[in-house]
Parts: structure tokens; sequence; C-alpha cells
């Protein structure tokens, strides 16, 4: 009989800080930013000209010569494709599938109980393609597409594959393909929360006995010309172009929206008896998963965060934990969270008061910091690389800062850790973690992970 | 002992109709829907036929079936949206659930915390005409586009909430915020598999005790100039004269040469609830949720990018992941393959995705196949992608509740593997319905539905 108990065995990432799990760490907790010019294409001119970019990444040193069965895919597949390759490797599941000739079986793992759950975006627009197809198409005197002429020049422009590339459901093929998972699948797309609820969605699968082992996490990239499009047409990015390194700038009364990220973040879970059973390595348990919808408006939060709240709480009501209740020493039980913290006006302000809402008088004492200042935000990669956050702290007892964070809006005012990271080891480390994660349109979603404790 | 789920209302949108009944009525008299499209001008695409969602002489809008304070958000909706809007309002009223629809003030049946939604959407296709009005004003001297210009004044030109239109999830988003549902709420994107990946979370989520009931389900419209042009690319879409009169007839599911399919749109959402839920409030049910599956299919050892030549499916012959997802509901249900009466399954039209999901189903029910009947839609409605296995789910349902086979419609013979030539609606036993789709990317995903006592 199982024990419907979960854990994670295995991270990896690929971040604009990094692709190795402990140096994209070190580098966060050192306070590093990754935030600079747009370098994938010219956004001289945009009202927004910085992000937070991955760089030096080449899918070959993270695949070899497997790079080359991926090569129509788009950049954030390419992303998934790395992350996932790691977090297997971090997992102990030796070679990959693909790897090892296409076998279809594993020493480690039975291919139909290993599921794939991603918040993967869609690929990237084959701008120049389309953009020809419509210009061909376009009648300057009716001020509108002639729809015979448009359908005679999209087949001589646009690419088969760059526009099969871009479903959102296109990465699991590519990713499934390297690792041979055969078992229980899903695709989900909740704007900023999608990887977290990825995560946490998986996590029920194996809980409800569909899998013992799911890879989960995220990939995007809104770094091309419409995505940052997008975004400027709803002014949620900051504008501070003067000074790209400080503008993510979460829970600071100066900050003026998020900086727009990429890359993927993906974890191994695997039901707890799968994995004494091999002997893997444990990172952390995942302890609880909470998911709401906010029900309000398509352009609004909450404004009393009750959406957020309603997450949290039910994270940590399936973990046990009393939001309220203190240990011994007066600490509460929950040792860090994980903060959405996207550098917003109204998401920080919201999801400080879900946080109060859950948390009452306790809330100014549980540690609450956003590494999006340093990575940016990764838009449905956020979360699961974050979560990721979670694992390092759990394993090394610190919490990363909230950089750039001077001059904290009155309306922001739990515990910070501005600017410096903490170091939680003389108090005991850190056991317990929530990572939160909101998306445009109301969906949210926290996970609450715990250190393994046998 | 995990609860039992119970689908106690259906809206369907598509072109044979909007709601179940109306659905119903045009399935069993054997009408198709597949005419001319009308939304724009067709006339020189691959395919100039298609499925369009149609009430009485005119396209079907949100805006007849939103409060009428809501009316104003519909301008911000994508088409898909739309339809998603009118089956969720449908699904609702069809179950006799009380929604925050009716008034902020109204007495919900179900508190709002208790009710979940989950709609499978597309990638949804900017409009062309919306976006290229704004990029025709960044062209250089040359004619050329300018991202220099875009920057600087042509973003301008587009709508502030242009991006909020596009997002799949704001499918579910709208649902949300008009039934007033504060559960967990997630958009799965996995094209043809999207409804019942979506219809699988939603009995997960009641099993685990986060919601009562769930909105659950799948729409898209690839009714769309982008739409079209994509899945004609990869092989879906038959060549159709213009003149044809009975389009229908060009839509040969499992024929070995069939042209391919046509593009349609709609889908459906159900109101999937606890069975105790439904009993205390004298709810009727359509049908009970007996297992769910899902699978992801292998594309062959060289890799997905080749995908393009095969309609995005299975790269080798029979799809596995088919038999993977079935034979993982089967088990969920706790019942072997014998004991299925049909199967509603993808049937696109489409050559290559149809031999590989007969080879699919073979693995699983062997020679008796051809013994099972297949309720094969898409000359009906066309290829619904997000929608289509939501829609085909709410077909299982109702045929449950009828005890009833829709008619079959086919322009040809099919594989003599496949039980679904040409014929008559006909009143049958139904115990158990199995519906099952592949898709686009290789996700295959199956649910058993059973006849309630």
């Amino acid at each position: 009989m199982s024990s419907g108990r979960v854990v994670i065995t295995g991270a990896g990432w690929v971040t604009p800080l990094g692709h190795e799990l402990d140096a994209v760490w070190q580098r966060l907790v050192a306070g590093e930013c990754a935030i600079g010019p747009v370098e994938h294409f010219d956004a001289s001119t945009f009202a927004t000209t910085f992000a937070s970019q991955v760089k030096g990444f080449k899918l070959s040193d993270h695949l070899g010569d497997r790079a080359e069965c991926h090569e129509c895919a788009s950049l954030a597949t390419k992303y998934a494709l790395a992350a996932a390759v790691s977090a297997w490797h971090n997992a102990g599941f030796g070679p990959t599938m693909a790897a090892a000739g296409g076998s279809r079986s594993s020493e480690h793992v039975d291919p139909k109980r290993f599921g794939i759950y991603l918040g993967s975006g869609e690929g990237r627009m084959d701008l120049d393609n389309f953009v020809r197809t419509n210009y061909a198409g376009w009648d300057d005197d009716a001020r509108r597409i002639d729809y015979k002429k448009w359908a005679k020049a999209a087949p001589k422009n646009l690419v088969a594959a760059r526009e099969l590339e871009q479903e959102p459901s296109m990465c699991i093929a590519h990713v499934s393909a390297e690792l041979g998972c055969r078992g229980p699948v899903s695709n989900c797309m909740t704007a900023c929360a999608a990887s977290t609820q990825a995560v946490g969605e998986a996590y029920e699968l194996i809980r409800r006995g569909d899998a013992d082992v799911m890879l989960a996490g995220g990939s995007h990239s809104m770094i091309h010309p419409l995505g940052m499009t997008g975004f400027i047409r709803l002014t949620a990015m900051s504008t501070r172009n003067e000074d790209p390194s400080t503008a993510s700038r979460p829970f600071d009364s100066t900050r003026n929206g998020f900086v727009m990220g990429e890359g993927a973040g993906m974890v191994m879970l695997e039901s707890l008896e799968h994995a004494q059973k091999r002997g893997a390595p444990i990172i952390a348990e995942v302890a609880g998963f909470g998911s709401s919808a906010d029900a309000y408006r398509i352009t609004d939060i909450h404004p009393q965060g009750l959406g957020a709240a309603a997450a949290m709480a039910r994270a940590l009501k399936q973990a046990g934990i009393d939001p309220n209740a203190m240990d011994d020493s007066g600490r509460p039980l929950v040792h860090w969270i994980n903060a959405h913290g996207t550098g917003t006006k109204e998401n920080d302000k919201t999801e400080t008061a879900g946080v109060k809402a859950v948390f009452g008088e306790s809330a100014y004492k549980v540690p609450f910091s956003s590494v999006k200042s340093m990575l940016g935000h990764l838009i449905q990669a956020a979360g699961a690389v974050e979560l990721i956050t979670c694992l390092q702290a759990i394993k090394t007892g610190v919490i990363p800062p909230t950089t750039n964070l001077n001059s904290p809006d009155p309306q922001c005012d739990l515990d910070h850790v501005p600017n410096e990271p903490r170091d939680c080891n003389p108090m005991g480390g850190v056991d317990v973690c929530l990572s939160n994660s909101f998306g445009f349109g109301g969906q949210n979603n926290t996970i609450c992970v715990r250190k393994f404790a046998g | 002992m995990r609860p039992r789920c119970v689908i106690t209302g259906i809206g369907a949108v598509s072109a044979v109709g909007v709601g179940i009944d109306e659905v119903w009525e045009s399935l069993c008299a054997g009408k198709s829907g597949i005419a001319s499209v009308t939304s724009f001008d067709t006339s020189e695409f691959q395919c100039s036929f298609g499925g369009e969602a149609i009430s009485g002489d005119k396209l079907v809008s949100a805006k007849d079936y939103v409060p009428k304070s809501y009316r104003k958000a519909t301008k911000v909706m994508a088409r898909d949206t739309e339809l998603a809007v009118v089956a969720a309002s449908l699904a609702a009223k069809d179950a006799g659930l009380v929604t925050r629809e009716a008034g902020d003030d109204a007495e919900t049946t179900i508190p709002s915390g208790r009710v979940g939604c989950h709609i499978g959407a597309g990638f949804i296709a900017a409009e062309t005409d919306e976006l290229t009005s704004a990029l025709v004003t960044a062209k250089d001297d040359q004619g050329e586009f300018s991202l220099n210009m875009w920057g600087e004044s042509g973003i301008g030109n587009l709508q502030p909430l242009w991006l909020l239109k596009y997002l799949p999830n704001m499918l579910a988003c709208h649902v949300t915020i008009i039934h007033g549902c504060e559960g967990p709420s997630n958009t799965i994107t996995c094209t043809e598999a999207s409804g019942l990946l979506s219809l699988g979370e939603s009995l997960r989520v009641i099993e685990r005790g986060d919601a009562t009931a769930c909105f659950s389900g799948g729409i898209e419209s690839k009714i769309n100039p982008m739409g079209i042009a994509r899945m004609s690319m990869v092989g879906r879409f038959a060549e159709i004269p213009a003149d044809e009169q009975e389009p229908w007839r060009h839509v040969r599911p499992y024929e070995a040469d069939s042209p391919g399919g046509v593009p349609g749109e709609g889908g459906g959402i159900v109101i999937l609830e606890e069975k105790d839920s439904a009993t205390s409030r004298g709810a009727r049910a359509y049908a009970e949720l007996l297992g769910i599956g899902s699978a992801q299919s292998q594309a062959g050892a060289i890799g997905v990018c080749h995908q393009v030549d095969n309609c995005g499916g299975p790269a080798e012959g029979a799809d596995e992941g088919l038999a993977d997802a079935i034979n993982a509901a089967l088990r969920d249900a706790g019942i072997d393959a014998s004991q299925i009466d049909a199967i509603v399954p993808a049937a696109s039209g489409a050559a290559p995705m149809d031999c590989a999901e007969l080879g699919g189903l073979e693995l699983v029910f062997g020679e008796a196949l051809n013994t099972i009947p297949l309720v094969t839609l898409t000359p009906f409605v066309g290829q619904l992608f997000s929608g289509a296995g939501a829609f085909a789910l709410a077909v299982g349902a109702k045929a449950i509740a009828e005890q009833t086979l829709p008619a079959r419609l086919h322009g040809g013979s099919p594989d003599a593997r496949a039980n679904a030539g040409a014929s008559e609606s006909v009143q049958t036993k139904l115990d158990r319905v199995l519906v099952c789709t592949g898709s686009l990317s290789g996700q295959a995903a199956a649910v058993v539905l059973g006849r309630l006592d």
C-alpha cells in the first residue's frame, strides 16, 4: 500500500544566471543580477529595451549529438530539454532512454509509470514570415486583408515546422522523446502560474497512484517582438531603461513593473516508495499543493488577495501546517515564502495582503522574498525555477534576498530579506517553504515543500 | 473509497447546433454542418469549407448569452473564448445550477469556492486583420517591416488588452468570472486531447476534495486564416472543389486514401459533479465518469522534427500512446475491453492520423474491434482540435442517456477493421462508452463513461 507521499529526487534549470544547479544558486545568494539590454532582437525603440536573458546556451552542451534531433524545436523547448535532462541525471536515473539507443525501458523506471506534466508556453512566432504573408495580403485601400491574396502568400512564406513548433504541446513531444516517458501527460497554460500548477498536479497524479515518477516543470520565452509588445501595451513591464540591473524592484516603493525573463525549470517527482526502492537521493518532500481562481476581473487581482490566500491556505492544510503555530523557539513553522513578487504595483500589494490573511500576526515573522529581483520573471517557467530555489534553500539553510529593495512600500511590510541573504543555519536551517505563483486571468497556485525527514 | 462523479449538464457548441438537444437532433438525423466558410473569404484556401458554429443564420455570439453587465467584456474575447462562454452558460443551465451568472446576490446552488473550472484550449491565433492593421504602420521606405518603427509607434496601434485576448487561459478566466468559480482552475493545451485531459483533472480535483463540481471540457476555433493555413501545412485538410454541394462526403474517417478533414469550431463543456451532490439536489445525470487515462505517444527514433510529414501525429504505424491511454482508463474503471459497447474516437478524416488511431484501437480491442460501433463526428462538425475530445465526450454522455447511437455519415467506405460506415441512428444498449483521442503532438487521452442505474 502506497503511503501517498511524494518526494523530489532531481532538479534542473536553464536560467538567465546560468544552467547549473549550484552555480546559479551561488549567484542568487550573492545577489547577482542577470538583467541587461535585449540581445535577441533590436528592441532599442521599444518602451522597454531590456530583459533577463539566457546566455551562452547550446543544446549540444546538454544533449551531445542528440541535439540534432531537436533542431527545429523552439528556443524555449531547447531550454526545456536541457533542464529535463539535467533533472533526470540529478535524480540518478542514468543515461536517458534516447541516449541509450531509443531503448524503451530503463532499469530504474517503467516508462508507462513515468509521466510528464509541463506548464510550457507557446513557441516564438516566426515574425518575419508572418509579416511577409500579411503584408502580401493587405489591401491598403480597404484597410483590411484580402484573403484571396493572403491565401496564396501563406504557403509560399510560412514554414510548416516553425508553425507546428509554436503549438504549446510540442515541448512535451520533444522532452518525452528524449526521456521516454509514456505515462500520464498534460501541458497547462495558466500564464505566470503555469509551472507551479504543473508540478502541483503532477504531485496529485502520483498521489492518486496514476504514476510512480513524473517529470514536471515549465519553459517559456517571450523575449521576442510580439511577446514584449503584449506586455508593453498592458504597461506591466518596468521601463527603467537607464538602469536595467536595478529595474526589478519587488516590494520597493519605486517599483514600476516586472522584468521579462526566459528559461526552464524541471523537477523529478517520485512516490516515496519508488525513490526508496531504487535508493534515490531525496532532495525534499512535496507536502502540499493549493490552487484557486480569483474569478474577479480579467485585468485585476482581487484587492484583498483572496484567491492567493485560498491557494496558500489549501497548500498548508494539505501539509498539516498551522500558519499561526510557532515552534519552541518562537519561529513560525513556514521558514520561507518564495513570493510571486513580480515588482508590479498591484501584485506585490495584494500578495502581501494574501499572506496576512493566511498567517495573521505571524506573517511578519515569515521571511518573504522574491528572486525575480535578480532573475526577472520567467513567465510560465517562473514557478518551477522558483520551486528549485526552495529546494536549494532547504539544502543549504540559506534564504536568497530581494535585491533592489531600499525603500519598502509601506503596504508591503513583511520580512523581505532585503539585499542580503539570510543564513538560517544558526536557527536550525530551512525546513518548510511555500512557493507562490499567480497568473494573469486569476489562477493562484502554491506549493509547500518540506525537508525530507524519513 | 473515492467519490463517484457524474455528468449533470452538457453545453455543446458546434456546426450542427448550439446546445446538446440541437446537436443530438442533427446527429441522429444525419445532418452535417459543414458548409462554405462565411466569416472570411476562404475561396483561395486549400479548403474553403468548414464547420462554423452558427445559430439560426448568424455566427454564435457570446453577447447573446452573457449577463447584460458583462457584454462589454465580449470585446476582448477571441472567438475561442466566446464559444467557451456560450458552452459554459448552456452547461450550467442544463445542470440546473444557479451560479453568479444570475447576479451577485443570487443564492448559488454550490458555494463558489467549491466549483472548479478546467477548460482545454488551443493555440489561439491572433486576428490577422487586427494585427496587420497595426503591423502595416511600421513599413519602411522599401515597404519592409521595421522593428524600430514598430517599437517607436506601431505598438501603440494595438488595443491595450491585445495580449489578454489571446492567452489560452482566457477561456477559463471569463467562465470563472461569469459563474463565480473560485476553486481550482486550469487550462490544458494538448490539442485534441485537451478536453479529456481537462475532464480527468476535474475528476482528480473532486476526488481529492478540492471541489464539489467543475466546469470541464475544451473549445477551439480553427476557422481563421492562420488556423487553416497552419493545419493545411501538416496535411490535415482536404482539397474540396468550391462548387461541392455535399462537402461532408470528402471527410471519410478510416478510408485508406481519405483526402483529409475540414476545419471546425466549437467543442463542449460539461458539469462534472460529485454523485452525492447531484443526488441530494435531485439533479438528472447523463452518465457516470468511470475511469480516466492518458499517455504520451513516442515519436520515431529520428526525432519529432519530422512530425510535419505525418499530420503532427505519431511517426510510426499504430498509436501506442492511444492504446496506453485506453488501457489506463479501462484499468481505472475496473473493467476490460470486452465491456465497451461503443467508442467515440477522433476519426479526423486525415489518413495518417486515422491509420495510427485504428492501429492503437486494434492493440486494445484486437479482432473484436469491428464489432464495436465507432461514433464518427468529423463529417458533421469538422476537426475541432482542442474542442474535439470534449465534443466527443458530450455526444458520448448523451448517447448513454438516450441509449441510442447517432447516425453516421460516410462518403466512401472505411477500412474493414473499423465499424464506421454510413448508418442510421439506432437504439441500442449502451452500458459503457469509451471516448478517446490521440493528438497533433502525441498526447493521448481516454475516458470511460457508464450508464447510471
